[in-house]
Formats: C-alpha cells, structure tokens, sequence
C-alpha cells in the first residue's frame, strides 16, 4: 500500500512502490486522462505535474513520489493552466487528442516558468510530447496565445 | 496475414461506389424511417426520424455517426452536415457514435462500415444531406399541424421553428413528439448553397472541450466491473509458432490471473497492466521458427532492384515506351527505395471484450466495425449479430485499426474466450508490440527510366514498382486485385497526370513474410515521391524551371493545374530568397483531392533538410469545415515529414531492429515548419482531405534539396542518406 498525494487530496494504492505512477493514476485511481503511450519516457503523454514540474509518469516509481505533490490533468487549475486549455480550444488544437493531456500538461509546467517564451524555448519545453497528428503548428500558436491571454 | 474466418463479401472499389452511393442510401433509410419513426411515436421517446438524427425533448440533436473520429474531424464534419439541412443551433449539437450495422451504417463507397480512403465526407454527403432535410421536414410538418397553418409559411432558424405570420414560436425538442408521429417525407428539396450557415464556415469541433480536460474516452480508458489486462507475448519473428511455454514464473507475479494459448502467441492476464507486463516478462517461450521469414531489409531491397530490372505486370501502357526511350535524344534513370513503415497511432492498439452465453460486447477504437464483429464472432463462436460493437474515440490509426482480418479484436475475444468469459478483458498492446507487429507500409522498390527529346519534351516513361501487395489473399482482393494489379500498389503513378507521350507501368508483388497494411495515403506514399522527384529531374535536365516544365504536361488536368498555380503563386515562386534556403514544389492527387506544396528548406544539423515553410494549396470540393481541412493539410504534411525524415523499420535476419519511439523516430516540434493553406473555392460535392496533405511534403522537400545541394534522395528516409 502506498499513499500518494493526488489533485490535492490524499489516495492510498494498493500496488508495489516499483509501480510506475502511471499505472496506479489509470489503474487503481482511473485518473484515465493521462495517457500510456510508450511506457519509457519517449513520448510524453504520461506527463503530470509533481511539484510543479513536468513528469512523466510512466518511469516514475509511486514510491520515489510519496511525499510530492502529484497533479493530472483531471486536476489541473489556476490562471495558467485554463489560459493554455482556453487557447487549445480557441484554435481547435486537437486531433486525435490522445497525446494532448501531455502536451497541455508540459505546456502549462512551460508558461509557469517562462511567461513569454520564444520559439526555442518552445521548442525546449515541448519536444519531448510527441503528436502523430502533428498539430504541432497549432500548439505552438496556443502557447503564445496563452501566452498573450497572460499578460507575458 | 490469414484472415480468421470468410467475411461478408465486401465490394469495395473506391470509384465504383460513386456511382452505386446515390442509389443505395435513400431507399434504406426511408425504410428505416417509417419503422423507427412511428415505434418511438407509440413510446413517446424522441424523435428519431432515420438513422442518422434524434431529437430529444431537451433540445438537444444527437447525430449518429456512422464513421469513427480519430482526428480528422469526423464527427465533426458529419455533424454539420445533418445541422445545415436541419437547420439546427451548432450548441445544441451532439455526435454519438453508430453501433455496428452494416445494413444501416455502410461506407457507401466500400460496402462495408470502414472508414477510410479519406471518404467520411465524400459518401455521407448526400445521405446526410438528405438524414438532415428529412427531419427538418417532419419538424415542419409537426409544427404546421399543431398551428393549423401551411407548411410555406413556416421558417426554421438555428433550432427554433417560426411562423411569421401569427409570431409563434417553438423548438425541436418541444415538437419531437409530434414530428414522430408524421409520415416521412417522399421527397425532400436540399437547401441552396447560397443558404448555408454551417457548411464552409470555421465551426469550432465538437470533441476539443473533452479532448483539453482528460475526460475524453478511448479503448484504453474504459474500466469495466472486475476487468483484467491482457498482453500477449509474440513471436520473435514473423510467422513463427508456440512450441512450447512454461507459465509458472508468470503466475508467481503478483496481480497475474491466467496465461492462455490464443492463435497469435501466449497471453497474460492481470490485474491492472503492470502485473499483466511483469507476467509476460516472466513466460518462458519455446518458439517454433521454422518456415519463418528470415530475410533482411538489405537483401529485399537487392532482390526488389533486380527484380525492377525486369517486365512487370503491367498496369498501364499507352503507346510504346520502350521504342520512344530508345529513340529520345536523352535518357533519366532513377531507382528509388522506401523502407517498411509502421502506424505507430499514439494510442497503442487495444481492445475490450465482454463475453456472456448469448452474447458478446466489444469496446474499439474501430475503423472497420464490419470486420471487427466478424472475427469477434468466429473467435468466440458466436452470429455476428450477437457481437455488439461500441466504437469509442481512437488515438490515432493512420490506416492501423483496418485490418483484414480484425486483429486486435480478434485477438482480445480469443482471450475473453480462453477464459471462458469470466472477466471481462482489455487486451493491450505495448508500444514495442506495435512497433514490432507487423502490418507495415510495404517496402519497395521503383526505377523510372523517361527520355526527353531535343527540346527538352518528355517523348516516353516507364516506371517499374516492386513491392508486396496490401491486398492479395485479404477480403478486398475481389475488388482491389485486377488482372494481378493491385490497385493501391500502383495509384498515384499508374494514373501519372503528366502528358508524358508514350507511357508504361509495371508491378512485381513478390510474397514477403512480413504482413503489410495501407498506412495514410497509402500507394500515394511513394509513387508521389517518385514521380514528383524524377519529373524535378526531368525539369532540371531540360534545363526549366519545374512549375514552368509542369504546365503543359497537365494541360488535361485543370485541378492539378490550378492548385499548382495558386501554391506558385502563394509561396512566391521564383521570387529571391535568403541565402542558405530553397523552394521545392510537388503536386499529387489523391482520393479524389489535388494539393501542391511548395516546402523551403535550409539545411539543418547533419545535413538533414530544415523545413522552414509550407505552403499548400488543395482542390477539396466543398471545404465542409474549412479549418478541419487546414488541419488536416498541416497534420497531414507534419506525418509525411515525420516519415520521410526519420522513419523506417528495418529487418535483420527476420527480425525487427526497433522497438520504441527512441527509434522509430515522429516529427518533433522542432522540426515542424510553418505551414500556410489556401482553398481552391469549389461547387464539387466534397473529396478527402484525411490523406491528400500527406504526398506532396517529402517530393517537395527532396526537390527543395536538390536546388539547395545538388544531392538527389533517391532512397527514405533522409536520416539515412543526408547523414
């Protein structure tokens, strides 16, 4: 049994602390928004945020994450994170949408550090959440909208 | 490659069902209209006019979907059309998807419920067309008969119905009950373009609002009561068979359940993925690999080049290319090569079955909702109809989630089966499962040889492709397979557009043990590449300019000229550039769509292009939802890119060299150019736009290159040859 400090509140899950914390967020807590993609941090569809930061939770052990504090996309708020989900739909930046929890994810943990950030820092931010749809045109747009809506 | 049991003849051509799509839909579904119509009537339920509609008390209009949203904006799109002929408020639109039905849901174009060949718009438009009106007028009719007023004098606006006359007012869900009990209409008049609200408008898409809050829900997100996790261990190569296995490491883990024999290896079963993955890690597998495919990417592509020096089957011949090349006063030869390629759709492949004594239920990302009730039902015995199907979202496909044989639900309803449906059962493949799995993009081979006479005319062509058939052996052979041709083999280079004088092509489909599968664009994928490079060539040794040298070679191709035209003349053909950068353009129709693409390209790290700019122009017919089709052309040319860059399975001795996305390598964002789309504005009832952006981007690029380096790329990816 492990407990984990999930969206603000407290989850026990019965799973070894060798679990990816993928697996305990989808399987035990049905936390289903994050995304299993390629299971070895390749593709970023697992990110969440643990303290803040963007993880991927697919090569995470729930045991190394017990005192943290994890967010999913589920749980997600602030000013921040509802610029960047509003400027995803203003420009319709979905397609398939599976990888987008991760991306908005590693958008939001992006804007939350750099407020106006450049393409290259864009580029940085965000090259390790892959889209096969490639709608990487449009997520580039969100962010500097989100960026605008702001004030950055 | 087998497919599990005989499937319902499947009559798919994609140009014979344009004819055969205006003639089947509307008999169905007035049929369909007067039982459904009048049953909901007694039940006092909404109003569900045909299959396409339902009207709800609360206002709400749902439309059923017969065709999955995997990114294209299917749902979307089909939703429009219905809301435009009803004339319904776009918020007061919902999208369910279609259960399993080929009587009622048919790709009209394919026969079967498949969505594919970039055809969602193209053979719903009319039915929907008509779905939409049809309610409409049995609205109308309720409303007409509650005021005691004539049917002309009623108008309807964004989901309210009016009768100016008397100022009375009401909407859909008020006249619902009503509209049920009207007889459907014989016949109902479609609405003027010129009186469209919906079509051709940025509508904004129906799945983004859950699709940005994680609530959207896939294969993979559905948890039923007491559900167990299913992987399955493969084989080491393709075709290789259980010989033995030893399960008793697998069950020592915690959370595993049972390890069964199912036809395509040995599955796992667990609580939760994570047990179901350390189980299988734990199998110990004897593998029988006898009579395997043992051969490498290396000596395919040595056999397929000696097989390009020879006469194919042929697939086209107009006048006499062999003596036209002999007599030309110069002759270009070019051998190209294209790897294996895999799907690798975002979400892994997946699958939930739930089986009962009388029957079973399936949840799929489904593209072929036919087939996957098909081999549901023979794997678990079953008619057919008694495999219900609930078609969920999918992350992704690209072509992956059609197979000939099911596959994926085929394989989750072999383990439901072994277990005697006492769980129900989520199979999952890993990412290294996928990559690994077969159902490639073929690998192939072209040679193209064409002589230009003296004035730098094209005088003949001969193009020669060498590669496994997609089709042979599966169930669309009947239609796809002609005189040893398969159509998706050769599409895109048989139907050359260029006024090329006397012109050959020619197939070999040699059997190769590795299963192939159509993956976006599919013959597009390389014949594009091919012909739209080797005519850059043509151009560059005619000494002309390649949109010039283009011009009067598609004099009898006035779409393809026009896009031509207006990429030209977006991007700023001939104009200067900044030192460092160059222009490539390529121009290939398919599924029925015409795009051209300019890509300017500097030169990135490792001599690799740096595509710093896209413009794209396409003839789609009538853009249904002209930022969906924007998003398609910039989705559509990121993938193409993506492929021609990095990616390529490759095969040593039989066995596949990646296995994850560190290797088999996507388009990041860094790589992602600017892109810029223009409409060509059309009358034309809708073609595809899900792959038409994908054909052009990797010629264009290659010729941007050229004029960049002098370097030809005759063989994908880049990563291999520019590094």
């Amino acid at each position: 049994m492990v407990t984990l400090r999930v969206n603000g509140t407290s989850r026990e899950v019965d799973v070894d602390p060798d679990t990816p914390l993928l697996w305990a967020l989808r399987d035990e807590l049905r936390l289903t928004g994050t995304k299993f993609g390629c299971g070895v941090a390749q593709c970023g569809a697992c990110t969440v945020h643990i303290d803040g930061q963007a993880t991927r939770s697919c090569v995470t052990p729930v045991g190394a994450v017990r005192d943290r504090e994890i967010v999913t996309i589920e749980g997600v708020s602030g000013k921040v994170a509802t610029a960047v989900q509003d400027a995803w739909r203003r420009l319709d930046v979905v397609q398939c949408g599976y990888c987008q929890s991760g991306q908005i994810m590693s958008a939001i943990a992006l804007l939350a550090e750099l407020p106006r950030p450049s393409d290259a820092d864009i580029d940085a931010g965000m090259t390790g959440n892959v889209c096969r749809c490639a709608t990487y045109v449009r997520i580039r747009a969100a962010i500097k909208d989100a960026a605008r809506t702001l004030g950055g | 490659m087998s497919a599990r049991g005989p499937l319902p003849s499947l009559e798919l051509t994609r140009r014979r069902f344009l004819e055969a799509s205006a003639a089947a839909g509307v008999g169905l579904l007035v049929g369909f209209n007067l039982r459904v119509g009048r049953a909901i009537a007694e039940t006092g339920g909404p109003f569900a006019p045909n299959a396409f509609v339902r009207v709800a008390p609360d206002d709400t209009v749902t439309i059923i979907a017969k065709h999955i949203e995997f990114g294209q904006g299917t749902h979307t799109g089909l939703a429009t059309i219905v809301a435009e002929e009803l004339d319904a408020d776009w918020s007061q639109v919902r999208v369910e998807s279609a259960p399993a039905d080929v009587t009622r849901y048919k790709n009209l174009r394919i026969g079967a419920q498949v969505t594919g060949g970039s055809s969602s718009m193209a053979n719903s438009w009319d039915q929907l067309r008509n779905a939409g009106a049809v309610a409409r007028a049995m609205l109308v009719a309720a409303a007409a008969a509650e005021w005691g007023v004539p049917v002309a004098q009623i108008t309807v606006d964004r989901g309210v119905v009016l009768h100016a006359g008397s100022s009375r007012r009401t909407t859909f869900g008020q006249l619902a009950a009503k509209a049920a009990t009207m007889p459907p209409p014989a016949d109902v008049k479609l609405k003027d373009p010129k009186a469209w609200k919906l079509i051709g408008r940025r509508l904004p898409r129906l799945d983004s609002r859950a699709k940005t809050d994680g609530s959207a829900q896939f294969t993979m997100d559905v948890y039923l009561p007491d559900m167990l996790t299913a992987l399955i261990a493969r084989p080491p190569r393709f075709g290789a068979k259980v010989k033995t296995f030893d399960a008793s490491a697998a069950l020592r883990v915690k959370g595993v359940t049972d390890v069964v024999k199912v036809p395509t290896g040995i599955a796992v079963l667990g609580r939760g993925f994570w047990a179901a993955r350390q189980g299988r890690a734990a199998l110990k597998i004897d593998w029988d690999e006898s009579g395997t495919e043992r051969r490498g990417s290396e000596e395919l592509f040595a056999a397929y080049r000696t097989l390009a020096e020879q006469p194919g089957t042929r697939a086209r011949r107009d006048g006499d290319p062999d003596a036209a090349i002999a007599g030309a006063a110069r002759v270009l030869e070019a051998v190209y090569e294209f790897p294996y390629l895999a799907h690798a759709p975002m979400e892994p492949l997946d699958c939930v079955v739930r089986l009962a004594p009388d029957g079973c239920e399936v949840w799929a990302g489904s593209q072929a909702q036919t087939i996957d009730q098909q081999a549901v039902a023979t794997a678990v015995g079953l008619p057919p109809e008694k495999v219900q199907v609930h078609t969920l979202l999918a992350g992704g496909s690209f072509g992956r989630r059609a197979t000939p044989n099911g596959d994926v639900a085929g394989e989750a309803a072999s383990i439901a089966k072994a277990i005697g449906g006492r769980q129900p059962v989520k199979l999952v493949w890993t990412r290294e499962d996928d990559i690994r799995g077969g159902r490639y993009r073929p690998l192939y081979v072209h040679r193209i040889r064409a002589g230009l006479d003296a004035s730098g005319r094209i005088v003949g062509w001969e193009h020669r492709i060498v590669g496994q058939s997609i089709n042979r052996g599966g169930p669309f052979e009947s239609a796809l397979v002609k005189n040893g041709i398969d159509a998706t083999s050769v599409e895109g280079a048989a139907n050359l557009p260029y006024s090329v004088g006397s012109i050959g092509v020619e197939l070999h489909s040699p059997d190769v043990g590795v299963t192939v599968l159509w993956w976006r664009s599919v013959g597009s994928t390389h014949t594009a590449y091919s012909t739209e490079t080797f005519i850059d060539e043509l151009a560059h040794a005619a000494g002309r300019d390649p949109v010039e040298f283009r011009r009067p070679l598609l004099k009898d191709h006035p779409r393809h000229l026009a896009v031509l035209e207006l990429v030209a003349e977006k991007a700023g053909w001939g104009k200067p550039l900044p030192s460092g950068r160059a222009r490539g353009v390529a121009v290939h129709e398919s599924f029925n769509t015409a795009v051209a693409q300019v890509a300017e390209v500097s030169l990135g790290p490792g001599g690799l292009p740096k595509v710093e700019r896209v413009v794209c122009a396409l003839d789609c017919g009538i853009a249904i939802n002209p930022d969906v089709v924007r998003a398609q052309m910039e989705g559509g040319l990121g993938f193409g890119l993506g492929g021609a860059l990095w990616s390529e399975i490759t095969l040593v001795d039989g066995r596949v060299q990646q296995s994850n996305f560190h290797d088999y390598r996507s388009l990041r964002i860094e790589e992602m150019p600017a892109v810029e789309v223009h409409i060509v504005p059309s009358a034309a009832p809708p073609t595809g736009v899900g792959e038409p952006g994908l054909p052009p981007i990797a010629p264009a690029v290659a010729n941007a290159l050229f004029h960049l380096t002098g370097r030809r790329v005759r063989r994908l990816p880049f990563a291999r040859v520019t590094a």
